[in-house]
């Protein structure tokens, strides 16, 4: 989204996921740039409709995974042998196997988290966050197609309404939103 | 139930230190008495850092599930507050298609990690007995017995409540009696794993010639705790055994009576394997019977308080079924939308997928 986002938008609404894609597709085939899409679950296909990339959130994952492993190991390593090595009953300094629950749990910990905090970071998602509502049944049971209309002409608004319900929308709509608004 | 379940038993150790001011040192932290560190040597920190990763993932897994829900919740409740706490829990959900996709991403890797963790929480827990030196728990069949016995009574407990929760709230076209019918499957199987493991257990005794070890296991079948070892048998290995009939599996009453049977078998495992062992050790002198104090039976019943406590709290704030999850399969796998399609298709198939008709209750 652009750092200065947009206050005047036109919201289509569908109530089924097999129309909704169709309509994306056609309408993405006419040239309209599609602002944002609100659905109440993941819709599969829905990626490939919007023309959206593939998320990345698996390879920083493996990253923070990787961290974590080189972390316990590297950690228990010094500890062990340098920092505070024990002699127990003459038993080696660097017992790798018993290194290995430690190493397993915390690549585990470590890949988790991170994910979940980029993914929180990336979905701008933190307690406290008033988002953008544009409908309220787009967490019920319709699915919404969100565009832009401040940088458009009044025509080309009209245009996409009429494409919209010609697609199958159950609800077309304008939505202004004002700085004062909350929930 | 996990992470309510992981509260309480992550407590119990705490409280077993006696000195529960210096449990932040179970963990490697810098301090000030020369450089001490934990050993990492030791099965029991290994537990520390199983324990916590398993809870810390778990949790983290259980809320990202729920940020969608809240938002579902947020855009339907009526007043200014709740509205305002049930934002604040959804994170100011949105569901926006980027949002489902890293969605999507997120809670299959965190299923993909939750899932060997299981298996490594309950192993490493089992370390806890199977390196020490106690005869009964020194044996290397714990780990797997350990995970088939933690899959066996997760699945009882979560049938013992699931079944309430389902009745109260009418959840009947949510959890359907195929559902049920799995989850007794499942624990068929697993009870008859933990059955062999008991077995494999008292024939490894008698053919390792060892005399500690044979002592232990005559002692905990036939010695002062007989009644606990006959009941942890009979309800573990022989009462799932009524589910190879399709019958009882599917019939709510035997499901969740047998339920509460494996609850209680399995509590018992505990019990047997951790007070025989203990009661008579190596040294003769200091034989006893195991009584429970009032101590004993406060925390007992206190970490059942405070499991209810947390889940009837969940259970009355927030969502018991993933609404999100099931929104999803709605229009494929729903009764309705089945009924809905055969009807369209002009076939009745004898009323057989109408709403309902597969639950015979």
């Amino acid at each position: 989204m652009d750092s200065v986002a947009p206050n005047k938008f036109v919201v289509g609404l569908w109530d089924h996921e097999e129309v909704y894609l169709h309509a994306i597709e056609h309408l993405r085939h006419k040239g309209v740039k599609i602002y944002d899409s609100l659905t109440p679950f993941p819709v599969h296909g829905l990626d490939e409709a919007l023309g959206m990339k593939e998320t990345r959130l698996h390879t920083a994952g493996f990253f923070f995974g990787a961290t974590g492993t080189t972390l316990a190991l590297s950690f228990m390593t010094w500890v062990m042998t340098t920092n505070y090595p024990i002699d127990f009953g003459g038993k080696p300094n660097w017992p790798v196997p018993s290194f290995i629950p430690i190493t397993f749990e915390l690549t585990v910990l470590f890949a988790a988290w991170g994910m979940t905090l980029t993914y929180l970071v990336r979905n701008k998602l933190w307690p406290g966050r008033v988002p953008r509502i544009y409908d309220k049944r787009t967490t019920d049971d319709r699915f919404a197609l969100v565009f832009d209309a401040e940088s458009l002409t009044d025509a080309e608004i009209n245009s996409i309404k009429d494409a919209c319900k010609k697609e199958g929308a159950v609800d077309v709509k304008d939505k202004v939103f004002t700085e004062a608004e909350g929930l | 139930m996990t992470i309510f379940a992981v509260i309480c038993a992550g407590m119990f150790p705490i409280f077993h230190m006696g000195r529960v001011w210096d449990a932040p040192f179970i963990f490697p932290i810098p301090n000030t008495r020369g450089p001490l560190w934990v050993n990492f040597n030791s099965p029991l920190l290994w537990d520390v850092f199983a324990i916590s990763t398993y809870f810390s993932v778990s949790l983290l897994f259980w809320y990202s599930g729920l940020m969608p829900d809240f938002g579902t919740i947020r855009d339907r409740s009526k007043g200014k507050i709740r509205k305002y706490l049930y934002n604040l829990a959804s994170f100011g959900w949105q569901g926006s298609a980027k949002q489902w996709q890293r969605f999507e991403a997120l809670s299959l890797v965190l299923a993909g990690l939750s899932t060997p963790l299981v298996l490594s929480v309950h192993t490493i827990v089992s370390f806890d007995f199977a390196t020490s030196v106690i005869p009964g728990w020194h044996t290397t069949i714990f780990p797997p017995y350990f995970v088939a016995g933690a899959i066996f009574s997760g699945f009882a407990m979560v049938e013992t409540l699931m079944i309430i929760t389902r009745k109260l709230f009418k959840l009947e076209d949510y959890i359907t009696i195929n559902h049920i019918e799995s989850m007794n499957k499942i624990i068929v199987l697993t009870g008859s794993i933990v059955g062999i493991a008991y077995l494999t257990e008292l024939f490894i005794a008698w053919y390792s010639g060892a005399l500690y070890e044979q002592f232990a296991f005559y002692n905990r079948i036939l010695g002062k705790y007989l009644w606990a070892y006959a009941l942890m048998m009979s309800c573990n290995v022989l009462s799932p055994q009524l589910y190879w009939f399709k019958r009882f599996r599917r019939s709510i009453p035997v499901t969740f009576v047998l339920s509460i049977f494996v609850n209680i078998g399995m509590w018992f495992e505990r019990f047997v394997i951790i007070v025989t062992s203990l009661a008579d050790d190596y040294l003769v002198s200091s034989w006893a019977y195991f009584s429970p104090t009032w101590v004993d039976w406060g925390i007992y019943l206190g970490s059942i308080s405070v499991f209810l406590f947390l889940f009837l709290l969940f259970a009355r704030f927030f969502p018991t079924i993933a609404i999100a999850e099931v929104k999803a399969i709605f229009r494929t796998s729903s009764e309705v939308a089945k009924a809905e399609r055969a009807k369209a298709e002009g076939a009745t198939h004898g009323g057989f997928v109408l709403k309902g008709a597969l639950d015979k209750e």
